[in-house]
């Protein structure tokens, strides 16, 4: 009894620190921006009314909260600019991840299969680009792609091209910065779930006549998929977000929706609809949220 | 021709040599048991059977043709894998199934045997289970029928009961007998379980280092063991060390230190050296109050030991002694316990004469 009122009291305060983190730091600044969303934008400071002011007693309040509406949402839906916005996020997410896939399901499938002293080598290959920042190597990238860049040098000096191709600003160099940027996420669960799988299992699909072929797709790609789901969503979800690769690296024809937000805030200064995009962006990434936790969940299952 | 011809097969593992210039046939229809301690090879020599190891030297013969190179996929042999190798993404049912769909066969053809395999190892009533919602003897028949499904010319089973409880495993072990009777398969048996194969092979190769010491039925592996190593590692043994000191019509008189002058009759082939030891089973040993008068052993000669019982191991169908003798030496003996009441069991304390006959001692070269 008395070892349990020692050690409760901690214990409970432990469990609840991250519901505490959570509330301050997603819950009330989400507050924050939702309140925004459903403001109206106004030449001033702050640029959007209604501001709450718990100082002016609860009539001043009560006409504040009346004067919350749903224009900027409706505005989302009726201006193409955001939901152009909104589908090439899309799409530029969902291609992304699948050449992610494309190459990263090879290389991991690859560090699997070698012996394990070269398992530890080739994992820190995949996460030593972290050591420089991500801003540095966009900018490298910049450097390699333009105009008299590495790349053109490259091609001019082996005769492939006659002129100097224009790489920068279109979509191939976004395609290029965003795959190189997100790879390693994508390699790392993939190869988390291949390293683990039990080298008998294709023995006895071999064993049961199998071709090597057959073996990994009836065997060894059905039993990746929980890594091929977790790898997808860990990329997609924060490319649908991206804004720094497609700013630098693209042309400026189609937005994404980072893109968008940043052109609301800081050039327009329209907080409210901003932050009303920011909003239906993140009710977008709901469920896929919720696919990622349940893959997960079951991973751990599987795992027990 | 034997159904299965290993010739002169060698596998090597960097400076390991895993399998060394080994050679064995198998006839159709046979139970045999590979048997030795870990690290023997015995699980090389299976996985070169199965195609996943592929042998520096040598043939295997299946049938007449040459396998040694032949991809697994590609031979008529299956394995039951020792941690079963269930693929866990699939029902009982497309785990049996999935060997006879890589051979193309029918639909119709695949359900009928499938239902046949699943009735086989009593899983009725399973087929859509997956390998994580059966239990481990469960589990064992799957890998068991999936193994059977394709109908191989041999199976190859690594340790197959290991992972069972030694009840399930005994059941199991009469089960096996039977399918592999009814069957008229070939099954070979990797295992380090001596009694395993004993109870199950009609053969037995045991394996050290790599080579075959000894190809036997159970009853000539354990009454007629090749050496020295053997005798020790199949069942208890009594050993004593000792010189040839005399031979007389197939009868040797062998002087140990530690139990006087043994007389032990030679087995074919004779022994070639003179520095031998002399080996008695414990439960050819008995035990008695007083020296046996000279008929008792029939015509043979009679081994007496004096000694001093040291201690009494009551094990429910057996009881297991061991008696010091005189020289410090001890020798073990077991009798049955053939009666539930024995008001004359010995006493750990007591004098005893531990006697053998000459006929159930063998003499082996040290």
């Amino acid at each position: 009894m008395s070892a349990r009122r020692i050690f409760a009291r901690p214990a409970r305060l432990a469990a609840i620190a991250p519901y505490l983190w959570m509330v301050l730091f997603f819950l009330v600044p989400f507050a924050f921006v939702l309140k925004i969303s459903l403001s109206q934008t106004v030449i001033a400071q702050p640029p959007y009314t209604p501001v709450f002011d718990v100082t002016e007693g609860r009539a001043a309040l009560a006409a504040a909260f009346a004067q919350l509406s749903f224009d900027n949402f409706r505005l989302l839906i009726s201006d193409n600019l955001y939901i152009l916005s909104y589908l090439r996020s899309l799409v530029v997410a969902v291609t992304s991840t699948l050449i992610l896939l494309l190459i990263g399901y090879p290389i991991a499938y690859g560090m699997a299969r070698l012996p394990q002293r070269w398992q530890a080598v080739a994992m820190m290959l995949v996460i030593v680009p972290f050591w420089t920042s991500f801003l540095i190597r966009i900018y490298a990238w910049i450097n390699i792609l333009q105009h008299d860049g590495l790349l053109n040098q490259i091609l001019l000096a082996l005769h492939i091209v006659s002129a100097p191709v224009v790489w920068l600003s279109t979509d191939s160099a976004m395609y290029l910065g965003i795959v190189y940027s997100y790879l390693p996420f994508m390699i790392l669960p993939l190869y988390a779930t291949l390293s683990k799988m039990d080298g008998s299992l294709l023995e006895a699909a071999g064993d049961l006549g199998a071709s090597p072929r057959q073996a990994f797709w009836l065997v060894t790609f059905p039993l990746s998929l929980p890594g091929v789901g977790a790898g997808a969503l860990l990329c997609f979800i924060p490319i649908v977000g991206e804004f720094v690769i497609p700013d630098l690296l693209a042309g400026s024809d189609t937005l994404m929706i980072g893109q968008t937000l940043w052109l609301e805030f800081f050039t327009n200064k329209d907080w409210p609809v901003a932050s009303a995009a920011a909003v239906a962006l993140l009710l977008l990434l709901v469920p896929p949220l919720v696919l990622y936790d349940r893959l997960q969940r079951r991973q751990l299952k599987a795992d027990s | 021709m034997p159904l299965l011809r290993i010739e002169g097969v060698a596998k090597s593992f960097g400076n390991f040599r895993a399998v060394d210039q080994l050679s064995l046939d198998i006839r159709a229809g046979e139970f045999f048991a590979l048997l030795g301690p870990s690290g023997c090879g015995k699980t090389t020599l299976l996985r070169m059977l199965a195609g996943f190891e592929t042998p520096d030297e040598g043939r295997i013969l299946l049938g007449g043709n040459d396998i040694a190179q032949v991809l697994p996929h590609e031979r008529p042999v299956n394995m039951m894998f020792q941690n079963y190798a269930l693929f866990p993404h699939l029902s009982v049912r497309d785990n049996i199934a999935f060997g006879l769909k890589r051979a193309g066969m029918a639909r119709k053809d695949i359900a009928t045997r499938v239902a046949e395999m699943v009735a086989l190892v009593k899983l009725e009533g399973l087929e859509k289970r997956k390998p994580d919602q059966l239990s481990g003897g469960q589990r064992q028949r799957v890998a068991l029928a999936r193994s059977l499904a394709r109908r191989p010319q041999v199976l190859l089973l690594d340790e197959p009961l290991a992972a069972l409880d030694k009840k399930l495993r005994e059941s199991t072990q009469g089960e096996l007998m039977e399918l592999q009777r009814r069957l008229g398969m070939t099954f070979i048996i990797v295992t380090h379980d001596q009694e395993e194969a004993m109870t199950m092979a009609g053969r037995i190769g045991v394996m050290d280092v790599g080579r075959l010491v000894q190809v036997a039925t159970p009853r000539n592996l354990y009454e007629a063991p090749a050496s020295r190593w053997i005798a020790e590692f199949v069942g208890d043994i009594n050993l004593f060390n000792g010189q040839v000191a005399g031979r007389d019509h197939g009868r040797l008189t062998v002087a140990t230190s530690e139990a006087g002058t043994l007389a032990v009759s030679e087995l074919w082939p004779p022994v070639t050296k003179d520095v031998v030891s002399v080996a008695i089973r414990p439960e050819k040993v008995k035990l008695s109050r007083r020296a046996p008068a000279l008929g008792e052993g029939g015509s043979q000669a009679i081994n007496r030991l004096e000694g001093v019982v040291a201690d009494v191991n009551y094990l429910g169908g057996v009881t297991s002694y061991r008696v010091k003798l005189e020289t410090g030496a001890v020798v073990r003996a077991s009798m049955a316990n053939t009666a539930r009441l024995d008001v004359d069991a010995y006493l750990a304390g007591q004098r005893v004469v531990a006697w053998f006959t000459a006929d159930d001692c063998l003499v082996l070269e040290q």
